[in-house]
């Protein structure tokens, strides 16, 4: 029987927000076993949800990405499935301990001490007040692993700087090279691009560090700046500078290759944006020949047989009128239907996707992108995505429904210390464990 | 001390941006990257940036960037002589990587079941933009489209605007690094278990499955029914959004949170400590941020972008500056870090570029080779492959290195 392909290696996951919990999904995805530890007396500010108890009225107007809680209620434990953070909850195992207390540091450890890895990505001091280091780490495991992601590194004058993804972008420069090219950057809507990246190369550490130990029985301290991590996606605004001394500017949705046309164009729509009914397709032409197929899905209109634009360079000099052409013509077509017609003639197109197209969609369907799942303790199921490695001998599966807070007390008490009936109610009672937030926290 | 892959040989077929962004982190970090390239080379050495804008094979800042330490091969997978030398590639190999439409390998009869037959525990990683199976598997992509698509474009921009996308090549890059994971952990199951498959790896699925609010919009709705939609106007929230300062734009998203380090960061001016702004209506009401949002932009206005970081650092506020790529190039942090590598490039000359992707303490990021010039460690590979003599200056012959011009 093929084993996954990090099947015994157990990660502690000391994360919050996105970058973390995204690296340890795809580690538990890939086999390991993933352990998060949460204190049921500290709300963590972007973990669990904007807060722990949302009334019906205060998630009355947010949209699915805030307010979007099953079945539209809160529900009796909100923190289980905040739709912000619930969907990198999948594949991992959730123990509760009180932080706070010398017991309860003493308690991670002693799970540290059975442990590999271990990956926090809280603001830069967090871990240390709390007296977790890597030198804490080590006396209870000599060879772990320790996985920092802070957003900035561990050092300079930056290390403290407070930071979510979109913050982290502004220093590495992203605003200022994307969003509409008539409008300054105060237009630009919040996007975490950056948590994303930061997750996607912890996780790539991660599996590399335990690779390395493998091989030398030796663990290490990893630092994943979360900026610098992000610069990679703004590669060729690095180079322009490198080579030229020059900036990009805001491009829209125009390439930076000068391939044109290349745009989100208006199709015919059922509603207006505001109730996200509005439909566009993204279209770009990379070469003549496209441009030659485009033409041809057209039915050749007359502003398109210029001559001047049956070059690429004819065509990047004149993207104004190809995009006032192509919109006039887009915006009686269906984008679905367009999508095929383009994609056949072998133009790449798609439409924009607003959230629950993209879940009726019917290549996603086929392809099993999604798994259908309870949560804990709440009544029906739901489509949540699948883990999106396909490796056939060894498949990553949905194996774990999102994490509900403390669902593994039992697991981590008993099995992996091995505390007795006795301990286990003590520390019930002492507040160690737990399946609720504290009462006071609202 | 040795990077943590050094133990790895991968054969890279991959071409322009997510392909070559995952192998080079796996080069980055030791991993003996071959990178075998179609005649003419990938066809990302035609994109850009180019010094003075001048195209040149040699010259992409494209390619640059995401083919550093790697060593690259030139085959023609047409010709029998060089298909041995592919099928000795394979005998190599940790994990092949390819990135051509779906079926283009298997109809140059190298594709999996050749793989496969020929080293049954070697994995074989296809990238690809909608994967391998499923009706739109032959379907083209670009940024713009798998993004717009897949990832969460809709909600990005103004309601009475079109959508708008990220950066470049941004999406590309992303997926990039997802798909370096699946590269290593089919290489991990190779060596450690002796098993060899074909991994299919869609950069639709990768921005699909995006922390960057996609995973949180689609299930939003699917629990509620609740739509995620672009906002109606660029205007923002109380001490919420990108403001103006007296040289250029902060973020301040998030940044009246904690309300009490923003009054801090302020350095407590009495207009902000007037009790109106506390009410708990207050940032719902446009009047009241509008007010105070004035009134802040006064107070930002009257410093540069990286004198308000500092106090915003001081007072632990999420509020960082718009920097300039200009201005992180001679930033002194970054360089004190150890973020720049100075690459030397037979074409370009010296190269400032970031370099190491993260500090891996114990298995660390070493420079080893510059982005390979087309062809240009061919004569080394085939030795290493065991060709000699003039069979090894016959397939050498076959592609001439580039002119200086």
């Amino acid at each position: 029987m093929p084993r996954l392909p990090l099947e015994g290696l157990r990660v502690v996951d000391f994360c919050v927000a996105w970058a973390g919990p995204y690296a340890t999904m795809l580690l538990g995805d890939l086999g390991a076993e993933v352990i998060k530890v949460e204190n049921p007396h500290v709300w963590p500010p972007v973990m669990r949800g904007g807060r722990a108890r949302p009334t019906r009225e205060s998630l009355a107007g947010m949209g699915g990405m805030y307010g979007g809680y099953p079945n539209d209620e809160p529900g009796p434990r909100p923190w289980n499935y905040s739709p912000t953070f619930v969907q990198p909850y999948r594949n991992k195992r959730s123990f509760t301990a009180d932080l706070r207390t010398p017991e309860g540091l003493e308690i991670l450890r002693r799970v540290v001490a059975r442990s590999d890895v271990f990956v926090e990505n809280n603001a830069a001091d967090t871990t240390e007040k709390l007296g977790i280091d890597y030198e804490w780490l080590r006396s209870a495991r000599p060879d772990i692993v320790m996985v920092r992601i802070p957003a900035f590194g561990l050092s300079g004058p930056y290390a403290h700087a407070r930071a979510l993804g979109v913050h982290l972008e502004a220093v590495m420069g992203h605003p200022l090279l994307r969003g509409y090219r008539d409008m300054d950057p105060s237009s630009n809507s919040i996007i975490f691009a950056g948590d994303y990246f930061g997750g996607l190369q912890a996780a790539l550490a991660i599996m590399m560090a335990a690779w390395h130990r493998k091989k030398t029985g030796r663990g290490q301290l990893v630092e994943v700046s979360q900026a610098e991590a992000a610069s990679a996606m703004f590669a060729q605004a690095y180079m322009e500078h490198a080579l030229n001394g020059v900036s990009h500017q805001q491009l829209g949705n125009r390439s930076i290759y000068n391939a044109a046309p290349c745009g989100v164009y208006p199709c015919k729509s059922p509603g207006p944006a505001s109730s996200g009914d509005d439909r566009w397709i993204a279209i770009t032409v990379t070469c003549d020949s496209e441009w030659e197929a485009l033409r041809a899905v057209m039915g050749r209109p007359a502003w398109a047989e210029d001559p001047a634009l049956g070059t690429c360079a004819g065509r990047a000099e004149r993207q104004d009128a190809l995009d006032e052409g192509l919109a006039t013509w887009t915006s009686r077509e269906d984008d679905y239907d367009l999508f095929h017609r383009l994609q056949a003639a072998g133009v790449p197109a798609a439409p924009v996707l607003e959230a629950s197209r993209a879940l009726a969609d019917q290549h996603f369907e086929q392809r099993g992108v999604f798994a259908s799942r309870a949560l804990f303790d709440v009544a029906g199921k739901f489509r949540f995505l699948a883990p999106f490695y396909r490796m056939p001998e060894t498949p990553a599966t949905h194996r774990q429904s999102p994490v509900a807070m403390g669902e593994h007390n039992e697991y981590v008490y008993r099995e992996l210390l091995g505390v007795g009936e006795e301990e286990y109610r003590r520390l019930v009672a002492e507040g160690h464990i737990s399946m609720d937030f504290d009462e006071s926290i609202p | 001390m040795a990077g943590a892959l050094d133990d790895l040989t991968i054969l890279d077929l991959t071409q322009y941006v997510t392909g070559p962004y995952g192998t080079r982190l796996l080069a980055d970090y030791g991993a003996n990257v071959i990178k075998v390239e179609r005649p003419g080379g990938d066809p990302a050495r035609r994109l850009g940036p180019f010094p003075g804008g001048h195209s040149h094979p040699e010259k992409s800042g494209t390619f640059f960037y995401f083919n550093l330490n790697k060593r690259a091969i030139v085959l023609d997978l047409k010709n029998p002589a060089h298909v041995e030398v592919f099928g000795r590639l394979v005998d190599a190999a940790d994990v092949v990587v390819e990135s051509f439409r779906p079926g283009a390998l298997d109809q140059l009869g190298v594709g999996w079941d050749y793989i496969h037959g020929r080293k049954p525990s070697l994995p074989l990683v296809s990238i690809s933009n909608f994967g391998q199976s499923g009706p739109y598997r032959d379907y083209k992509g670009s940024e713009v489209v798998l993004f717009g698509f897949a990832g969460e474009m809709y909600a990005t921009g103004l309601a009475g605007r079109e959508p708008v996308k990220m950066y470049g090549t941004a999406g590309l890059v992303q997926a990039g690094a997802a798909a370096a994971g699946a590269i290593l952990a089919a290489a991990m199951v190779g060596r450690e278990q002796g098993i060899g498959q074909h991994v299919d790896f869609a950069i639709a699925d990768a921005l699909l499955s995006s922390a960057d609010r996609r995973h949180s919009t689609l299930i939003g709705h699917e629990f509620s029914g609740r739509k995620t939609v672009r906002r109606a106007s660029e205007a923002v929230g109380l001490a919420d959004g990108v403001f103006p300062c007296r040289d250029g734009y902060v973020e301040m998203h998030g940044s009246a949170r904690k309300w009490e380090r923003l009054l801090d960061m302020l350095d407590r001016p009495s207009w902000a400590l007037e009790p109106r702004w506390i009410r708990p209506e207050a940032a719902q009401d446009a009047t009241t941020v509008e007010e105070f949002n004035a009134l802040l932009t006064g107070w930002l206005m009257e410093r540069t972008k990286r004198e308000v970081w500092r106090e915003a650092r001081r007072a632990r506020v999420l509020c960082t500056p718009l920097l300039t790529i200009a201005e992180i190039f001679e930033d002194e942090a970054f360089a004190e870090r150890g973020f720049w590598q100075a690459v030397d490039h037979p074409y370009l000359g010296t190269v400032k570029t970031p370099g190491r992707p993260f500090i891996m303490t114990d298995s660390p990021w070493e420079l080893r080779h510059s982005a390979p010039l087309l062809g240009g460690n061919t004569r080394e590979i085939l030795a290493e492959l065991g060709y000699r003599g003039d069979e090894l200056t016959a397939l050498d012959a076959y592609h001439p290195p580039v002119e200086v011009d």
